[in-house]
């Protein structure tokens, strides 16, 4: 059991707020936003910040919701992911994983990637051209989730993919989002 | 014609679209997983409304958030609402000006 000791202290360490790994249902993503914006409002966080942590949270944990891709048919979890919501004095560090089709892993680079080198008004830009003409996906996505995480929290998308198998490759995505001086 | 109410959860907000009494509101959070299953009803009811309009209109947007799913579906709602506009006077209310994200939709 001394690994539940070990977690506490990294967790500590690191000033995890909430660490959640499990399927993410629209539930859990209600009960995650709900622990994080206590903590938040237990430490006195300004509104900005508590809106911005909040917006950003909804998107990133939506988009594990619709597209997490179940990898481990033993355990009957449907879409096993890993969602860690951590601060220090500077940020918030939003990181979701998740498993995601090889074939999908070029296409969700070269979007993150093409975000990233994008300025406030190409980001408002690409924004507007996606809500107006681009359509609803089967699962309800509108499309925008990536590009909304890239503006509400003001700093680029970190991503990284493992393979997991000749199938699957684990996506990990992490947002920050700074505490100081927020318009 | 049947009236819209639907209570606010966590998660969605409360809808009043109320021909009889002229009341149009769309008040709290909205943030389904699926925005567009939940909205369909609404547009449905705009379908039917806009072929014979009350002769003033004023829609409430009391949203305080908005997912990005939602925010596709809310410029649907504004484009059933423009589209009507010959028939009836649309007043648009509840966006403050101070949101960004509110105000770009408006523009959009």
């Amino acid at each position: 059991m001394k690994y539940i000791y070990d977690l506490h202290k990294t967790m500590l360490r690191q000033s995890m707020v909430v660490v959640y790994e499990g399927e993410v249902t629209q539930d859990i993503t209600k009960a995650v936003l709900a622990m994080t914006e206590r903590n938040m409002d237990a430490f006195g966080e300004a509104g900005n910040v508590k809106r911005k942590v909040f917006n950003v949270m909804v998107e990133c944990l939506q988009n594990v919701s619709k597209h997490a891709e179940n990898f481990d048919a033993e355990s009957n979890a449907k879409n096993n992911a890993l969602i860690s919501i951590g601060k220090d004095k500077e940020e918030y560090v939003i990181i979701s994983g998740n498993a995601v089709l090889n074939t999908d892993v070029q296409m969700i680079k070269g979007k993150i990637d093409q975000i990233n080198v994008m300025d406030d008004a190409e980001l408002k830009a690409l924004y507007k051209d996606i809500i107006k003409n681009g359509s609803m996906s089967a699962k309800g996505g509108a499309g925008l989730g990536l590009v909304d995480m890239r503006r509400k929290s003001g700093n680029q998308l970190g991503y990284d993919f493992e393979p997991i198998n000749e199938k699957l490759s684990f996506f990990s995505l992490k947002l920050v989002i700074s505490r100081g001086g927020g318009e | 014609m049947k009236a819209i109410n639907i209570a606010k959860t966590a998660d969605s907000p409360s809808i009043i679209l109320d021909k009889a009494n002229g009341l149009f509101e769309i008040s709290g959070r909205s943030m389904p997983l699926n925005a567009q299953k939940f909205y369909q009803p609404v547009l449905d009811w705009l379908d039917k409304y806009s072929k014979n309009p009350n002769p003033v209109t004023t829609f409430w947007f009391n949203l305080e958030y908005f997912n990005t799913g939602s925010s596709k579906l809310i410029l649907d709602i504004f484009d059933r609402l423009e589209e009507m506009k010959d028939r009836t006077e649309v007043n648009i209310r509840g966006f403050r000006d101070e949101d960004d994200q509110e105000m770009e939709l408006t523009e959009a």
